[in-house]
């Protein structure tokens, strides 16, 4: 079953590809139900998900595939790519509602749609690999559409931009891919994730580190984390709506993702040695997005800067390597998917009825499009991290959990951290309102005044209901996502806590 | 009554979603859910008032705890500690916001966002109530963000005009700067009483010694800055005169019921650990003592020099938390909630009769009004009662809760926050008398034609007349009822301070000074009144008399007020302007300054240079990207993974 919400997308896709490109309903229509059953794949497998076990691998399957590697196609989930996993399939549908009468120039609907569908195969089929070739191919799967999405659907800058976005990243896969070779010839000839995790603490300390630094590298300019991501805001600025919806709610998830599938648990001993600096960066991160924020004229972009912020609060989480941290970085991913995706939707339909993203120009939009404009100001809360709604389940914890790491780490260093990432939340709340204030309040400028300007439409009603609910209810049930990342971070955290205690016993 | 508590943050939360969504459709707009929604919960909270006093001592605290989720082993949960500080403030935030609901149907009339200020309005209450039955630190934390949402919604209420949702960012933002404290102070407390956010718990460990001294004097300094943000302290107030912005019902529930309440009551709440981790016990002076005492008099020197109304009464509010805070500071716990509870009423009383004035002249300026006394009876009547009661001139509401913070400092050991609480007794009633002879004395300055205000706005005030008049006499010598019913009690563990037996002295010493502020206010702003003043107003009468029977100190304290109390007084304020909103404001711009360049000049040139230098240095070295860009992505890909295999190679062959 897992398989099938895997491939159903890119079969989907291969449909699509026979469809005269002038028969546009009946694509769009296709691409609906294809990613609407994928959805209903996704419910299924989350009624069916075992959550007094949800530190276990379900629904796997495991085959051989490339015999000369020993890469095996393995696949299946546990508590943190469940809700990932989710995510993933209600933003693409979403997306597709959203397009229906939103394609971008140049239009091709065809092509637009059989992109997202590939782009989802890529992004379900890595939150569901259990092996680092399978991974490995579903994470530069993800690649080629967005590249395409940018290059071709873009704002005027979208050459640049594709192209940063491609060759950043593949420089990050290569380094990746070389890490994961090496994980192959010093982990037991094999790809597969659990087997490595079970071996790799194996791994002597010195090549460990080597190999976690090309892992690092890979997922950091995903996140990405500072100074690695200046990629993003280029390829947000330039891509279409759609694009920079699943680039920021899915999309950067993989690279943090990732760290916690990946990179902590197969070689924890580096990741302890890693987790200061990691944190540092993401600290720097925090408050480097935040002013990067302040500095910008232009909507989109804004929304970009925060997504490193925000990204910022999960990697500390997660280089706290504590359960806690990890917990909260998961949630912090979901959170930031609905309400970064949910920003730029708004941002999206902003620039198509107002025909500009530049903050000066805009004002009152309370005034002419009020629903908008309370979506806006709900999302800016959310954002920001206001209890009662998602962001704060992804932030808080994070910050508690830089009080006190991980055995081994050093506490006075996490605290400086911890202190950085509150302050952090004092410029979140700086450029979210101020952005609020500059779009929605104040009054219409004269050059709008005449303009028609419509309130939310249908497609985007049905597009974003699903969002607002789930950042309303996430916020005050947190315990429906925490009830599935708790057991399974908790199997991540022991593993770390045991080399721990091993290397404190060696260290006597 | 009292183990359904839990319903009185739920009704007004429950009414603001109906309002939110069927507000508009409904008869009054919305209003008669909120009002309804406040009359049951104000009611409930009543009956629950009436069940605890009737109890038999020692009174347990009603407890419930819902257990919410779990998380890495800590149990995570939302739950009500009911105890006579609860109670008390239950009866409070719902009869001041049921005040101003319904006083808002007359002010609010005809507003655009009639309903949606309802909405705003209801959920602030919720918010604070929320707060308020808080048994955990992190739900106490949840109210009080969501406190500071609301007033960010209700103070740029009228957000077309940039100066109002200026002064609503203004607002969050300093207070969150202020949260940074909350945040991490809850997180210091969190881990040092084992992963534990329940209060009850919190302070037991902290006054048996469970916590380290160390560890608690943090938790409690970083709570304390987020006390100040929302207590409006010295120097984080910053943000509260400006919140006049917001519509006046709106200014008279932050500052009599919600909001900057929420620092002091979460100081009496957490007292065991501020108690001890200043080392209160000790006497002599604090953090806490020295901020609210500083608070009492930089607020009120401001006062003085303030032409807007709701500013006067901005500062003075300023002021009066100050006094509640050093009251905690000097460990006089009581007497900090007692004048909570006092001031409540009569800042309430002040706030919804200066927007009485302000509906009735249409402008918040002292100048333009003037005379209103005979324009408007029941405002004038209310309003005088209210100013007498907050300048504490027996036996109203004010006097009684005053006197007991300046024994406390006196008793326990702090003679210069019983000097600051003298002197602030002194400026309170001084600045008070202004406000007052400005407003109805003399003859009417504005243009308009004033009014007195319908029904709707002037019953509240009547209603809030009648506790400024009584509620210190609850405490009064003799009566001492607040205290037996809101005692803070910790089973196992013996009360902080002893309580102090009424001092007839102190008292009488406090009021003369009181009515000296007044007298020699008055015979300041009534000298270029030319005539006939002693009739104007019977309160002056007496401070008048006062003033001509002992002449030679006239002139000395005319100099005095005139020559030093002016000139400290516009220093203060434009300390408070230049330097304190300068620095704000300097944060502000240097952040956005500093941001320009890190974005335009690293970000841009250096980081972006680098990745596009070495973008165009490979295309200029040849192929690879030229490849890339006439679409041969696989190529260069494969040359990659090439590349990464024999990398890979080399890996494994070194180590």
């Amino acid at each position: 079953m897992l398989t099938a919400a895997v491939f159903l997308p890119i079969v989907g896709a291969a449909l699509l590809a026979l469809i005269p490109r002038e028969r546009e309903e009946m694509l769009k229509a296709v691409a609906l139900v294809v990613t609407l059953a994928t959805a209903v794949i996704g419910l299924s497998l989350l009624f069916g998900f075992d959550y007094g076990d949800a530190g276990r691998l379900q629904y796997t399957v495991n085959h051989g595939w490339i015999e000369v590697i020993n890469s095996r196609y393995h696949i299946g989930i546990d508590g943190i790519s469940l809700p990932l996993l989710i995510l993933s399939m209600v933003i693409t549908v979403l997306c597709v509602i959203y397009s229906w009468d939103h394609f971008p120039e140049p239009h091709n609907p065809k092509a637009f749609l059989i992109l997202m569908l590939v782009l989802e195969t890529g992004m379900n089929g890595t939150f569901a690999a259990q092996d680092l070739i399978l991974f490995f191919v579903f994470f530069e799967l993800v690649l080629l559409p967005m590249y395409f999405m940018i290059g071709v659907w873009g704002g005027p800058n979208r050459q640049y931009a594709a192209i940063k976005f491609f060759l950043y990243t593949l420089f990050g896969s290569a380094l990746m891919i070389l890490s994961f070779l090496a994980l192959y010839f010093k982990g037991g000839q094999t790809f597969d994730i659990p087997l490595l995790i079970a071996q790799g603490g194996a791994i002597a300390h010195g090549t460990q580190l080597l190999i976690f630094g090309g892992l690092f590298m890979g997922f950091a300019i995903k996140v990405p984390m500072f100074p690695f991501h200046t990629w993003l805001p280029d390829a947000h600025t330039e891509a279409p709506t759609v694009g920079s919806v699943i680039l920021a709610a899915v999309l950067l998830k993989l690279g943090t993702y990732g760290f916690i599938r990946i990179a902590i648990p197969i070689l924890p001993e580096a990741a302890r040695s890693w987790a200061p600096w990691i944190g540092l960066l993401a600290v720097i991160g925090i408050i480097y997005g935040a002013l990067g924020c302040l500095a910008q004229r232009d909507m989109k972009r804004l929304i970009a800067f925060s997504s490193v912020a925000h990204m910022g609060f999960v990697m500390l989480g997660i280089a706290t390597l504590t359960t806690f941290g990890i917990n909260a970085a998961v949630f912090g991913m979901v959170a930031h998917g609905l309400i970064t995706g949910m920003l730029f939707f708004i941002a999206g339909s902003i620039q198509e009825r107002f025909g500009t993203r530049e903050l000066s120009r805009l004002g009152g939009l309370l005034l002419q499009a009020p629903r908008m404009g309370w979506m806006l100001g709900f999302c800016a809360f959310a954002s920001l991290g206001l209890p009662g709604l998602a962001g704060f389940w992804g932030e808080f914890p994070a910050i508690l959990s830089a009080y006190q790491p991980a055995a081994g780490l050093s506490e006075a260093t996490f605290r400086a951290y911890m202190a950085v990432a509150a302050i952090g939340t004092v410029f979140a709340a700086g450029y979210l309102l101020w952005m609020l204030q500059r779009v929605a309040f104040g009054v219409v400028k004269p050059e709008f005044e005449k303009a028609h300007i419509h309130d939310v439409h249908i497609p985007e009603y049905i597009a974003w209901v699903p969002l607002l609910l789930g950042i309303l209810v996430f916020g005050i049930f947190p315990h429906l996502l925490f009830q599935m990342t708790d057991a399974a971070v908790s199997v991540v955290t022991h593993g770390v806590d045991a080399v721990g205690a091993a290397g404190a016993a060696a260290g006597r | 009554m009292l183990d359904k508590a839990w319903l009185i943050p739920l009704i007004p939360a429950l009414s603001f979603v109906v309002i939110l969504f069927f507000g508009k459709r409904l008869p009054k707009k919305g209003a008669e859910v909120g009002i309804t929604a406040l009359s049951l919960s104000f009611v409930i909270a009543l009956l629950g008032a009436l069940e605890w006093t009737g109890k038999e001592v020692p009174r347990e605290a009603v407890t419930a705890h819902h257990e919410w989720f779990e998380l890495g082993g800590v149990h995570f949960g939302a739950g009500m500690h009911i105890d006579g500080l609860a109670v008390m403030m239950l009866v409070v935030v719902t009869f001041i916001s049921l005040m101003v609901h319904i006083y808002s149907t007359g002010y609010m009339h005809g507003d655009r966002r009639y309903t949606y200020f309802f909405a705003a309005l209801s959920l602030f209450t919720a918010a604070m109530l929320l707060l308020v039955v808080a048994d955990n630190t992190l739900q106490l934390m949840i109210g009080w963000e969501l406190v500071g949402l609301c007033s960010f919604m209700l103070i740029g209420h009228w957000w077309e005009e940039g100066v109002n949702s200026g002064a609503a960012i203004k607002a969050f933002i300093t207070t969150r700067t202020g949260d940074v404290g909350l945040m991490t102070g809850i997180i210091t407390l969190f881990f040092a009483a084992g992963r534990n956010f329940d209060i009850e718990h919190l302070n037991h460990a902290a006054l048996t010694g469970e916590i380290g001294h160390g560890t608690l004097l943090v938790g409690a300094c970083l709570l304390f800055l987020g006390v100040m943000g929302k207590s409006a302290q010295f120097p984080l107030h910053v943000w509260l005169p400006d919140a006049m912005a917001g519509p006046t019902p709106v200014s008279a529930l932050i500052h009599a019921a919600t909001m900057v309440v929420a620092g002091v009551y979460l100081v009496a709440r957490l007292y065991g650990v501020f108690f001890t981790g200043f080392s209160i016990e000790v006497g002599g002076t604090n953090l806490v003592a020295i901020i609210g005492a500083m608070t009492v008099i930089i607020a009120a020197l401001l006062a003085f020099v303030q032409d807007d109304v709701k500013k006067v009464l901005a500062y003075s509010t300023v002021s009066q938390l100050g006094y509640m805070i050093m009251a905690l500071g000097v460990g006089a716990w009581t007497a900090a909630v007692f004048h909570l509870f006092t001031h409540a009423f009569f800042k309430a009383l002040l706030f919804l009769g200066s927007g009485s004035l302000i509906h009735a002249v249409h402008s918040n300026n002292m100048s333009e009004m003037g005379g209103m006394r005979k324009f408007m009876p029941t405002t004038y009547k209310t309003f005088m009662i209210g100013s007498v009661a907050l300048a504490g001139i027996f036996p109203l509401a004010g006097f009684w809760s005053k006197d007991e913070i300046l024994l406390g400092a006196h008793e326990n050991g702090f003679p210069l926050m019983l000097i600051v609480g003298l002197l602030g007794a002194f400026m309170t009633a001084a600045y008070m008398t202004r406000a007052c002879y400005l407003i109805f004395a003399g003859e009417y300055r504005g243009h308009g034609h004033p009014h007195e205000s319908p029904p709707s706005m002037a019953w509240p005030l009547r209603i809030l007349a009648v506790p400024a008049v009584l509620a210190g006499l609850l405490n009064a010598p003799g009566i001492e009822l607040f205290h037996k019913w809101v005692e803070f009690e910790i089973p196992g563990v013996p009360a902080f301070l002893p309580e102090h037996a009424f001092n007839p002295a102190l008292a009488v010493g406090s009021l003369a000074i009181a009515l000296l502020g007044i007298a020699l206010a008055s015979a300041y702003y009534f000298r270029g009144a030319l005539n006939g003043l002693s009739q104007r107003v019977p309160i002056l009468q007496t401070g008048h008399r006062v003033l001509v029977n002992k002449y030679y100190l006239d002139d000395l304290f005319l100099a005095i007020i005139r020559g030093i109390q002016y000139p400290i007084a516009k220093a203060a304020y434009w300390v408070n302007q230049n330097v304190l909103d300068g620095v704000i404001n300097g944060v502000g711009k240097g952040a956005q300054a500093g941001a320009k360049v890190v974005y335009e000049v690293i970000d841009q040139r250096i980081i972006d240079g680098a990745v596009n230098g070495a973008g165009l240095s490979a295309e200029e070295g040849g192929s690879i990207l030229r490849h890339l860009q006439t679409g041969r992505v696989q190529q260069y890909a494969a040359l990659l993974f090439g590349a990464a295999a024999v990398l890979a190679m080399g890996l494994v062959v070194l180590t």
